[in-house]
């Protein structure tokens, strides 16, 4: 109980940074290697305003996010919007490329060293389940987030543009809808989703420069489950990969884990490309 | 395959000996250790170039046949005392193994699909082979020091091992000639362009594909065999590095995807400017950073590659360059 708990309070955090991926992938058809890189960021971002000025963590979310958001838009400008049309392996290696210069700055930055925020806000048990509020405030917030991008994708005109070049790019720009704008908006959305996740993971578990990869991983394996560019399953694939990660110790030996969870992710792309939850397109 | 027809083919399998064979007749080490790492890379993006320069699929987990190819070799040498050639043998053939296996499987799908799958294959490899007791588990395997004794002890076993490294290196160039000049490669080349085009003009894509695959593994493997026996241990981190298989992804894209000679320069190239950039006080920490920026202007500005590049500038070099 008390690792089923566990698991589905980390998933929403998973599932957060999953969704970013996930958006980029479904509106333009790119999978963003330097999606981890941003999860790093945002987990020193917070650390660095919380730790150097004294901020209140969960303000310093909020500022690395809107800096999130702002870095993503340039990345697009810079690296992707020329190559967006052409192959995969472009956009691929475009993004890779990002993540190789922004790993190397890190790196120098702030070396390979391990950090952690240290907060404690102690801890509520029910029962026989107890649950670190860190925890629970960094799955609320997950879910927050989450329900946030819904509702701006569903109800305002930006995430109506959005949804219709998500569709059909060149109909939407035949009806007038500004697609490089709003392509440029969303991979900063995705890469503010990124670090969101990387700083609410920088609240309760340590890091470094390169656990970012780590985390991309879990993204794709993620992203794969929820369906690609699915936000909502996106949400649902991190509750499933965060409740087997919790779950799976229990049956087996820690280390038994990501073969399963990998072998999972070939056999739902091969036998359900389309996610578990996935049901159009 | 004669000198009339394709003598860019043949000059490029002279210089590569050539160059290949200088430490040997020096008898230099330093130079041997240099060449070792470009001819191992030289090797590894050819192959590469097959399943991705040629058929289109991109590759994302390459590595996972160099790692595979490493640890048969290693285990068959460390516990059953088999001769070096024996684990070569064996490597090359468990990667081909794996690849038609996971071929019949993932071929299927395509684009960024196949990339992610690959991608998700190569982590499923590493965790597992970090729980396989046979291959050590998290601590690898480790060679005795007594295994390069049948080869004269462990400095004439490096000039071995660096002869047949060459001997792969040459014999991945010409694969890769053979391929790009057959009926067989040109139906990849079919797939590659369009793929539901290339299944009604009769090809057997499915087929066509999953052997440019196995093809594209067998050397891998076998090299990884070579490169562990070398450096006497190999662990699951290091085996299956994600990082590994981009890199050799860069190197193709750097030469010029789809030719033979693209691969060879890209990979000569990055391997000579990493070695460059270690070295230089300036470059040496930020080496990632500037490796990441070249790219980055290689993607968004000569996508086609060094040898794209040259074959467009100067239209008559394309009766040479192969």
């Amino acid at each position: 109980m008390q690792y089923l708990v566990d698991g589905l309070l980390i998933g929403c955090v998973y599932g957060l940074a999953a969704m970013g991926m996930t958006l980029i992938w479904g509106v333009m058809d790119v999978i963003n290697l330097a999606h981890g890189i941003m999860i790093t960021l945002g987990s020193f971002g917070v650390y660095l305003l919380a730790t150097s000025l004294g901020m209140n963590p969960y303000l310093a979310l909020i500022i690395a996010g809107a800096v999130g958001l702002l870095a993503g838009m340039g990345i697009y400008k810079i690296a992707i919007q020329k190559v967006l049309d052409t192959s995969h392996l472009s956009t691929l290696l475009a993004t890779f490329s990002v993540n190789m210069i922004l790993l190397g700055l890190a790196t120098q930055a702030f070396s390979t060293n391990p950090r952690s925020l240290d907060i404690d806000l102690g801890s509520i048990t029910i029962g026989s389940v107890t649950v670190q509020v860190t925890r629970l405030l960094a799955a609320l917030v997950s879910v927050l987030i989450a329900a946030g991008l819904t509702l701006f994708l569903k109800r305002t005109t930006p995430g109506k543009y959005i949804r219709a070049i998500t569709d059909n790019r060149a109909a939407a720009e035949l009806v007038g809808i500004p697609s490089q704008r709003m392509l440029a908006f969303s991979f900063g959305l995705g890469t503010l989703l990124a670090v969101m996740a990387g700083g609410l993971i920088a609240t309760f578990f340590p890091f470094t420069v390169l656990s970012g990869d780590a985390y991309q991983l879990k993204s794709f394996v993620i992203v794969v489950l929820g369906g690609l560019g699915n936000p909502i399953g996106a949400l649902l694939g991190g509750l499933v990969l965060g409740v087997l990660e919790g779950i799976l110790p229990a049956f087996m030996s820690t280390s038994w884990v990501p073969v399963i969870e990998f072998v999972l992710f070939v056999v739902i792309l091969l036998f359900k490309p389309t996610g578990l939850f996935g049901v159009k397109k | 395959m004669s000198l009339r027809r394709a003598p860019g083919f043949w000059l490029l399998l002279a210089v590569t000996l050539a160059i290949g064979l200088l430490p040997i007749v020096t008898g230099n080490p330093m130079v041997r250790e240099t060449l070792y790492t470009i001819y191992l890379a030289i090797a590894l993006a050819g192959s590469l170039n097959i399943i991705l320069g040629y058929t289109g699929y991109i590759s994302f987990g390459h590595v996972v046949f160099f790692g595979l190819g490493g640890y048969v070799g290693l285990y068959l040498i460390s516990s059953f005392n088999t001769s070096i050639w024996l684990a070569i043998l064996a490597g090359g053939v468990a990667a081909g193994l794996l690849a038609f296996l996971l071929g019949s499987a993932i071929l299927r799908l395509r684009g960024a699909y196949f990339a992610l799958a690959t991608i998700g294959i190569n982590e499923a490899m590493r965790a597992f082979v970090n729980n396989f007791p046979p291959f050590g588990g998290p601590t690898g395997i480790s060679l005795h020091f007594s295994v390069y004794q049948p080869y004269g002890g462990a400095t004439q076993a490096l000039w071995l091992d660096y002869g047949i490294l060459v001997a792969l290196t040459l014999a991945s160039i010409l694969l890769s000639y053979l391929v790009k000049s057959s009926k067989f490669g040109l139906g990849l080349m079919a797939i590659r362009e369009d793929e539901d085009a290339a299944e009604v003009m009769g090809i057997h894509t499915t087929q066509s594909k999953t052997w440019a695959y196995v093809l594209s593994a067998i050397i891998p493997g076998m090299l990884g065999v070579l490169y562990y026996f070398k450096n006497s241990s190999i662990e699951p981190s290091d085996a299956f590095n994600l990082a590994s298989s981009i890199e050799l992804l860069v190197m193709v894209m750097l030469g010029g995807s789809g030719t033979v000679l693209g691969p060879v320069i890209g990979a000569a190239g990055y391997e000579i400017l990493r070695g460059y950039l270690l070295l230089s006080r300036l470059f040496r920490d930020i080496q990632l950073t500037v490796s990441g920026l070249l790219l980055l202007l290689v993607v968004l500005f000569i996508p086609q590659g060094a040898v794209g590049w040259l074959t467009r500038r100067y239209p008559r070099l394309r009766q040479v360059i192969i």
